[in-house]
């Protein structure tokens, strides 16, 4: 799944012109069919790009300190080593260069920044006034064709939250769960910018929301219109990707031979994205048994679910979400807000641990998004209880390396490996300790929070000038 | 009028165990503000505290448990909360908080609906919770209606007191409820409190039984109590000014025992609520501007307060089953303290914000919230640090009565601990 996942990262990546260029040498191959048909047109798969840079760093090592290098390992007493942007080298000793800035850890333990998997963050703004409603496209059940990135106001003052209790370095935002198919989410530097696409993840990437269970049904249902039951929800999905099937088919011979160019669906572009593997489902599910129905659906049709989201009840079919390769997203121990999340347990994220599941932590919560640290403390406090011991270094997976893999990122963040992005955080202590805070972020290497200097604490255009403005949160 | 309040509670009380308890060696946090006492002891016996802390003798005959290496605790205090109320938040048909086409406000008594049998309590319970204010949710009109004391033990009878307060909203979803706007809010308030001084006057000469009157009979009824100060008023506001307009009704109603809740911008007024001796139930890590009446909403707001003498408790934000996580809420008050430019609490008055400090804010001090001598035996042990996100409880006595350590979250972890299917289907598994 995770090498999939990856080609397709850097397919989309490289873009219209490597599609353009395969195209272009069929045509001279074949000069009957050149002759015969117009050259094909691909269309734009990256019409707002990415327009982040990564701000300047200095060569930095972080000495005397306790690291969990994201991939499951663990150094006492360990260095960590990054410059230009990237981490250089992890280990008992590191050679830092003579300019290196030299930060003294005793006591304070280094991992990579948080990921967060499933944020609203600037489609559901605060303050939350009905103006900053810009998550759910709620007007019909399949709203493939809207994108987050288009609802998301940068100037939202929760990004500086994550940031600076959280240690939030990246961040995937997705359009909510009143439709089937709520359209595609995008994924965030946690870095303030004047416009989204100075947020945009370099290279990730697209996810397509998709949703089951009483979300959609109550909605639409509540309208008098389909789906109003969860075989409504089935049965919509299902009339969709047939659709899908047929639009792909259509644009794929187009983008192979030329001809005449079919009808161009905003919508179906992003089902036939899905359809070839470039874009991730991230499908809202709280329920096993619906879960399972998902898993057949995909199979029916030709896609993979990447990860269900929520996930309440993975627990109940680790087994069946590993045989599938599908990841399960899930809170600490989130349960008893409606019927669908009756059967929550905070040993969820255990049990899938040791069922050899792939399983990560999420907050679809602008306050959860500032512990995420502190949830997956919870979850090991509630799995020891259980009997099922599980490593805290082995536990950060699940915030970094896990949320990586599944946003397709994980050859670029997510882990203290030579060559990635240095998105890295230094904690105050042991960050599974409740008593713990951020000491410094960086990403990419910039120092973006300091515990120690208010001047690297970030102020949004909407708290300037407000009460408020520029205090500690 | 407080001996026969006292007398209510005990004829409400949950049964009590007779038998007396010492648990030895333990560190023993008792919940007041001090500082945990480690090698401590603690003997309670009929439902009560006997003594608690270094050098307590332990009692011939008693049941005693070897604390080493734990932590005793008195069970936390969650206000706001909606157990007992709500099976599943998001149920309508299970969920009592809130009753929008009611004709009655104020008198809408909760205790009456508290379910001990719904099964988030014992889940709760055993996150350390042993009792809950449980509020109604102002729907119809600004006033919620009348909350209760309970407590989360395996028994019949969870009301430790009925009718404990009157919770009414006065900010933004006041505003919002009384028709659109602050003032109106505030129209609402005063023509209620003036129409239950009418009833006070001549009940017989009081309608309250026309189809479009306001104040129903028994909305007078339930705020005259509020009027007399026998029954605390807790005021849902957020924005400094509005905690301002608030600490000023009682230059109108002289009696009235206010209670602050929500308060993100408390900070800005704190010696302000302090010089008014107003005790406040807050949010501990509201540090996002969620609306515009809390724009300056940070995590050191509970600390300043403090810190300018202001009575603070922690509310429990997380309704629906999150009452457990009050714990991780002190603790993070504790964290900041490390953290330059926060202000936060020291780690015995972080326990107190959710153990002593909201039972004073409802006058209930002396029943509930420490292990002081003569309270309660509301009594956690914990396998370590009570506020560490580590630890769990291991036993929990509530009126002293040892509580079943099993809930239906533990049956559903049990039963899917290996997830595949076994000799016969999981139904058959319990």
């Amino acid at each position: 799944m995770i090498l999939r996942t990856l080609t397709a990262g850097r397919v989309l990546a490289t873009g219209v012109a490597a599609l353009s260029l395969v195209a272009c040498s069929q045509g001279d191959a074949r000069p009957k069919t050149a002759s015969s048909k117009a050259a094909p047109k691909p269309y734009a798969r990256d019409p707002y790009p990415s327009t982040y840079r990564a701000y300047p760093g200095v060569p930095t090592v972080v000495r005397n300190v306790t690291v969990f290098d994201g991939e499951g390992g663990r150094i006492d007493n360990g260095q960590v080593l990054f410059a230009d942007g990237k981490i250089v080298a992890v280990g008992t000793s590191v050679n830092a260069p003579a300019d290196a800035q030299v930060i003294d850890g005793t006591g304070k333990w280094v991992t990579p920044g948080v990921i967060d998997i499933h944020s609203h963050l600037g489609d559901y703004p605060t303050p939350s006034v009905q103006a900053h409603s810009d998550g759910n496209e709620a007007t019909g059940p399949i709203t493939a064709d809207v994108w987050a990135e288009h609802s998301v106001w940068p100037q939202d003052p929760g990004f500086s939250r994550a940031l600076a209790n959280g240690g939030v370095t990246t961040l995937q935002i997705l359009p909510g769960s009143a439709n089937l198919m709520g359209g595609r989410s995008v994924v965030l530097k946690n870095v303030y910018s004047r416009t989204m696409q100075g947020m945009k993840f370099p290279g990730a990437p697209y996810g397509l929301k998709m949703a089951c269970g009483e979300n959609p049904k109550r909605v639409y249902g509540s309208k008098g219109r389909q789906p109003s039951t969860r075989m409504g929800n089935v049965a919509v999905d299902r009339a969709t990707w047939a659709k899908a099937q047929s639009y792909r088919r259509k644009w794929d011979r187009y983008e192979a031979d030329g001809g005449d160019m079919p009808d161009r669906d905003i919508a179906m572009d992003t089902l036939r994205g899905v359809l070839a593997g470039e874009i991730l489902i991230q499908n809202h599910c709280y329920r096993a048994d619906e879960m399972a129905i998902v898993e057949d659906m995909a199979k029916e049709f030709g896609y993979k679910v990447t990860a269900f989201h929520h996930a309440v009840e993975a627990y109940k079919i680790a087994d069946v979400l590993k045989a599938n390769g599908t990841c399960a997203a899930v809170w600490a121990d989130w349960y008893g807000f409606k019927m669908e999340s009756y059967d929550g347990i905070g040993e969820n994220l255990a049990i899938l641990e040791r069922a050899g599941t792939c399983a990560m932590i999420h907050s679809d919560d602008e306050n959860g998004i500032q512990r995420l640290n502190q949830e997956v403390a919870k979850v090991l406090a509630s799995g020891r209880r259980a009997g099922i011991n599980i490593a805290p270094e082995v536990a950060w997976k699940w915030l970094s390396l896990g949320p990586a893999k599944a946003t397709g990122i994980a050859d670029k963040t997510g882990s203290l490996v030579p060559g990635k992005m240095a998105d890295v955080v230094l904690w105050n202590g042991n960050p599974f300790s409740v008593y713990t805070r951020p000491d410094k972020v960086w990403i990419d290497g910039a120092l973006l929070y300091d515990a120690n200097d208010p001047k690297r604490r970030p102020v949004s255009d909407f708290e300037l000038g407000q009460p408020g403005s520029g205090d500690v949160k | 009028m407080k001996r026969a309040l006292l007398l209510l509670a005990t004829m409400l009380a949950s049964p009590v165990a007779a038998q007396t308890v010492a648990i030895t060696n333990a560190t023993i946090a008792v919940g007041d503000g001090s500082a945990p006492v480690e090698n401590g002891t603690i003997v309670f016996q009929n439902g009560r505290i006997v003594a608690s802390g270094a050098g307590v003798a332990v009692p011939a005959g008693a049941q005693v448990i070897d604390g080493s290496g734990k932590w005793v605790a008195p069970g936390f205090v969650a206000g706001f909360s909606d157990l007992g109320i709500a099976d599943a938040g998001g149920v309508s048909e299970s969920n009592d908080t809130g009753a929008r086409t009611a004709p009655f406000n104020a008198a809408i008594d909760i205790s009456v609906a508290i379910n001990p049998a719904e099964v988030k309590i014992a889940n709760e319970r055993l996150g350390g919770v042993t009792r809950a204010f449980v509020a109604p949710e102002a729907a119809g009109s600004i006033f919620a209606g009348q909350g209760a004391v309970i407590d989360l033990g395996d028994d019949a009878q969870p009301v430790t007191r009925a009718r404990a307060f009157q919770f009414v909203e006065l900010g933004e979803s006041g505003g919002r409820i009384a028709g659109g706007s602050r003032p109106a809010a505030y129209a609402m308030l005063h023509d209620a409190l003036t129409q239950a001084q009418d009833f006070r006057r001549n009940p017989a000469a009081f309608g309250g039984r026309e189809k479009d009157s306001l104040v129903k009979r028994g909305d007078a009824d339930a705020l005259l109590r509020v009027l007399d100060g026998a029954m605390p008023l807790v005021v849902h506001v957020e924005r400094a000014s509005d905690i301002l307009t608030v600490l000023a009704l009682p230059r109108d109603y002289p009696k009235l025992k206010l209670v602050l809740t929500g308060v993100s911008e408390g900070w800005m007024v704190a010696r302000e609520i302090a010089a008014a001796r107003v005790p406040v139930i807050a949010a501990a890590l509201a540090d996002l501007p969620a609306q515009f009446e809390s724009l300056g909403a940070t995590e050191s707001n509970v600390g300043r307060m403090r810190a300018a003498g202001v009575q603070v408790a922690l509310a429990s934000t997380g309704n629906n089953g999150g009452e457990h996580n009050l714990r991780q809420y002190a603790g993070n008050l504790v964290a900041i303290t490390r953290v330059p430019g926060h202000t936060g609490l020291t780690w015995g008055e972080a326990l107190a914000s959710i153990t002593s400090a909201p039972a004073a804010a409802l006058g209930m001090e002396g029943e509930i919230g420490s292990l002081r001598a003569g309270r309660r035996a509301d009594v956690v042990l914990w396998d370590g640090d009570p506020l560490e996100l580590s630890s769990s409880p291991t036993a929990v006595w509530i009126d002293g009565r040892a509580q079943p350590m099993r809930s239906r979250q533990l049956q559903l972890r049990d039963r899917y601990l290996v997830p595949t299917e076994g000799a016969l289907p999981k139904a058959y598994e319990r």
